[in-house]
């Protein structure tokens, strides 16, 4: 088990440093001057060469990379041209939002597929199961962004249960956390969840068609072990390899709820950091995504060969 | 009959069981009866399609969700058939066990195979955690698996398919059942690895004075591991006896096609004998005698439903006992 | 066949030395053997021994690790693509599972006919009659010709593969379990119907199974194989009668149908090929192992003309 999880870590280490090369290669090589573009049409020549001497933009590309290697491995990642603070403590009060923020939509996906999605393979062909499959092509259609906007006018505006946008930080109460974090989380999960529910149904029926469940009725167990442990635990399988995909689009899609819900989560940051080219934060945010990613994709392997011993062999 | 039921360990009566879809009703089993005392063996025989394995499952009370069944099943005297699911459901794995023929899909592929044994134990037999790995360790040292302990921390898929059998028999006989139902358990298996499990299976009935239901296509094995045999085609009981005359002097049409049919082991000769004709697809049954369209000896008596006769050393459910076509 | 008429006495196929590994796995090790024309040849072994390895090494659709196959007098392993390809319409193959050997989406007629095509024989028309014509002799009515195999049952099924390894008129067929998945009752009628198309077209044959009882019935010559090697060989009545291999005892013994009092049940699994016992592979199972059969492999010797075994003992 140990070399399994060795072997998985050394395999997401191209996964971190990859996006971040492309970031590093996307600066330097883009047409024009980078600390030209930074500083914007009004710059002089005198204030164009100092932050290219800061930004160590007159050494050699080669140079530059090890150089900018080297400051990654250490953590330096100099300071945000717009904070001026540096990267390294910036980074994490934002990834803190839209990693809560992801988390949640995550599990509330997880929970709302296993359910529905068992609970339809169960019932199949009924009224519930066709309504459970027809909800699931809507939750697959609808963009996230138009959801959100439906949700904020039945929940924010209509009933007024939840706030429209604004995010409090959970060291302000988990209720006002929680308050503050549920449509945005509802909005970014529902899609993810569709699509769970519609693996978690087919991955069920197929299950319950194997001879281990036959077999496991055959000895007498109750249904509900039948189902909540026998069959679930090969139903999920195949739902767990979709939650890792599921979590890094779920990454990409926070940028739009934190935009519509006004929270100041590591996507907005990046979109503003993009707009203000201020290229260490853009850098900084990327890594710390790639890092998020990794770690979550660790996890999921790991989880993975817990419920399926087979894969540990392979 | 009454004196048979409390004799026998397991009385099947006039058992039907047909499918519903939609608005049509498929007959799939019809009037099927046997018994089984205790610590005898008898063969559910038949070719793929002949409604073996759906009688098995009538038994068990896990029939197909679409099923409707009739006729009456008794276990031990009590009549099993009238009981509700859920009591239905405690006698599986209790008083019944059940062994699959393809081990490595009937057990679960990512539960380790203690935690399967100490399920059906803990829940039959209210051991705790505990005594039920010590019992199913016991079980697997009983049915010739060697380092018990460390097999019931593994998976089903680190054992050879001799082995996975072993621990179905295991599973099957965990919770002292009375009747173990056997569906084609060694069909799946190398010859010589088949030998070692029907002798294991034999050793258990006659240890553990089971009743055994064992259902297999294979006629010869019939004659080596069962006392009687109960044969079926299409759906019917069309020959039952002991099987020593099932196998060596049959009656039936079909039983004595079926043999001829069979490459022999120590006769040359340059042709087999076929069975014209293929088996009807199921539930979609000809009228009257089932076998009749493929039968040599098919008269106008057989446009009408057969009842059972007595025939040279058996009982068959055919209108010429003699063999003879009438005049 | 013309430019081989000097060859007509040597036997059709002869396979030497033939060996295959698969990574760690020596599947196939050191088989030689010798089809002559006319006759049927039998492999019989359980699972794992190697027979349909052999059988794909012999159509060289896979390549040896070492050894050769010399078909009608020409080595095959040393054909390009282009002879080989022309070559393969003498030999055709007829596998066990009747339901994943016939593509689903093509008519029996253009099933039947698919050799003849890929190996450019006849006209169209040619094609259509042959077609027509086999699918008679498998006792089919040619109404089966426009239909999908999935409107057949298995035996039906396996007529229609038989036509399909007559239709390039194939001086050579191998059968690999062809009627293991097949009922007594159909079964009967399949091996019927290769007996008498096999005496018709006068075709040489590699049979494969694992049961006992078909082999004697369709082969002349057998060989019994185990983890990998033949360990004896000879003509039908003599591996019968007079069985001179341990393991060809007990396989003969365990047959469901021998007297009780006669049987040697063999205990013990049958090892991995990646861990085949030194020594005699069989050792580890065989009732009359001796200390060298632990040491040393034993050589095939020749017990009588034509029948050969591969034990100490023997």
């Amino acid at each position: 088990m140990l070399r399994y999880i060795g072997k998985r870590f050394l395999l997401i280490l191209p996964t971190i440093f990859v996006p971040l090369i492309m970031v590093f290669l996307l600066l330097r090589l883009s047409p024009g001057d980078p600390a030209g573009m930074i500083l914007g049409d009004q710059a002089t020549a005198e204030q164009i060469a100092a932050l290219r001497a800061e930004l160590g933009l007159n050494e050699p590309l080669g140079v530059q990379f090890v150089i900018w290697l080297k400051n990654i491995v250490t953590l330096d990642l100099g300071n945000s041209l717009f904070f001026r603070d540096p990267v390294v403590e910036i980074i994490p009060r934002y990834a803190g939002v839209t990693v809560g923020l992801a988390t949640i939509a995550l599990v509330l996906a997880i929970l709302i597929a296993v359910i529905a999605g068992s609970f339809s393979a169960l019932k199949r062909n009924s009224i519930v199961d066709r309504s459970i499959v027809t909800t699931t092509v809507l939750g697959i259609s609808v963009p996230e962004f138009w959801f959100a906007l439906i949700l904020v006018f039945v929940f924010a505006v209509t009933l007024r249960w939840l706030p429209v946008a604004g995010y409090t930080p959970p060291s302000a109460g988990i209720i006002a956390w929680g308050t503050s974090i549920a449509l945005p989380a509802l909005a970014l999960g529902i899609r993810q969840s569709a699509l769970m529910t519609r693996m978690m149904r087919s991955s069920m029926l197929d299950v319950l068609g194997e001879p281990y469940i036959t077999t496991a009725r055959a000895q007498g167990l109750p249904e509900h072990v039948v189902i909540g442990r026998y069959a679930m635990k090969t139903a999920a399988i195949p739902v767990v390899t979709v939650v890792g995909l599921s979590a890094g689009y779920m990454l990409g899609g926070t940028v739009a709820i934190e935009i519509i819900f006004a929270l100041p989560g590591l996507g907005r940051l990046l979109v503003e950091a993009v707009a203000r080219r201020d290229f260490p934060v853009v850098e900084g945010g990327v890594l710390a995504i790639s890092l998020i990613l990794a770690a979550l994709n660790l996890i999921i392997d790991i989880i993975y060969a817990i419920i399926d011993p087979r894969i540990r062999y392979k | 009959m009454t004196s048979s039921i409390s004799s026998n360990i397991l009385v099947v009566e006039d058992l039907s069981l047909s499918l519903k879809s939609g608005k049509t009703v498929l007959p799939i089993i019809t009037n099927v009866s046997f018994s089984v005392s205790k610590g005898e063996s008898v063969a559910l025989v038949g070719e793929s399609g002949c409604g073996k394995s759906i009688t098995a499952s009538a038994i068990l009370g896990l029939p197909p969700e679409n099923a409707v069944v009739t006729g009456s099943i008794w276990l031990n005297g009590i009549e099993i058939s009238k009981l509700d699911k859920q009591g239905r459901r405690k006698l599986c794995g209790q008083k019944i066990g059940f062994i699959f023929q393809e081990p490595m899909t009937a057990l679960h592929p990512t539960l380790t195979i203690g935690r399967q044994l100490t399920d059906t134990l803990r829940l039959h037999l209210g051991l705790s955690k505990r005594a039920a790995m010590d019992r199913a360790a016991e079980l697997l040292d009983r049915v010739g698996i060697p380092r018990p302990r460390e097999i019931l921390k593994g998976y089903v898929h680190e054992l050879s398919g001799g082995m996975r059998q072993r621990v179905m028999i295991a599973l099957a006989i965990s919770c002292g059942p009375e009747l173990v139902i056997a569906d084609e358990p060694t069909t799946a298996l190398d010859v010589t690895i088949q030998a070692q499990v029907l002798d294991l299976l034999d050793e258990m009935r006659a240890e553990l004075g089971l009743a055994m239901v064992f259902i297999t296509h294979d006629l010869e094995v019939v004659g080596d591991h069962c006392d009687r045999a109960v044969v079926m085609y299409a759906g019917d009981v069309i020959e039952y006896g002991s099987s020593q005359d099932v196998v060596s002097s049959p009656s039936h049409p079909y039983t004595v096609g079926l043999i001829d049919a069979t490459p022999a082991n120590n006769e040359d000769r340059d042709r087999l004998v076929p069975i014209p004709g293929t088996v009807p697809p199921v539930g979609h049954w000809p009228s009257g005698c089932r076998f009749a369209p493929r039968c040599s000896l098919s008269d106008d008596h057989c446009r009408s439903r057969p009842e059972f006769m007595k025939a040279n050393v058996t009982d068959i459910r055919c209108w010429h006992p003699d063999g003879r076509v009438s005049q | 066949m013309n430019a081989h008429t000097n060859v007509e006495a040597a036997p059709l196929l002869a396979v030497s030395s033939l060996s295959k590994r698969f990574g760690d796995v020596n599947a196939v090790r050191n088989v030689s053997f010798e089809i002559e024309r006319g006759k049927t040849f039998g492999l019989v072994g359980e699972s794992g021994s190697g027979k349909s390895t052999v059988a794909r090494l012999v159509l060289r659709l896979l390549e040896p690790t070492t050894g050769a196959v010399h078909f009608d007098g020409q080595d095959i392993g040393l054909l390009n693509a282009s002879k080989l390809r022309s070559e393969r319409q003498h030999m055709q193959m007829i596998f066990q599972d009747p339901y994943g050997s016939l593509n689903p989406r093509m008519t029996v007629e253009e099933i039947i006919a698919e050799p003849m095509l890929v190996h450019n024989l006849g006209t169209v028309k040619d094609r259509k009659a042959t077609a027509e014509r086999l699918i008679g002799e498998v006792g089919l009515p040619k109404s089966s010709l426009s239909r999908y195999p999935h409107e057949f049952s298995g035996g039906q099924r396996q007529r229609i593969a038989v036509a399909r390894a007559l239709s390039t008129r194939p001086t050579f067929i191998v059968a690999d379990e062809p009627v293991s998945a097949l009922d007594v009752s159909v079964q009967a009628q399949v091996l019927n119907l290769m007996c008498d198309l096999r005496d018709q077209y006068q075709t040489t044959m590699l049979f494969i199974s694992h049961d006992l009882r078909v082999v004697q019935f369709m082969c002349d010559v057998i060989a019994v194989m185990y983890l990998g090697q033949i360990v004896e060989q000879g003509p039908r009545q003599r591996i019968y009668e007079v069985p001179s291999h341990p393991y060809t005892r007990a396989l003969l013994s365990s047959a469901p149908g021998t007297d009780r009092d006669k049987r040697t049940v063999l205990e013990g699994e049958i090892p991995s090929a990646h861990n085949v016992p030194k020594g005699c592979a069989f050792c580890t199972r065989c009732p009359i192992a001796e200390n060298i059969c632990r040491e040393r492999a034993p050589q095939t010797t020749q017990v009588e003309d034509g029948h050969s075994v591969a034990c100490h003992f023997a």
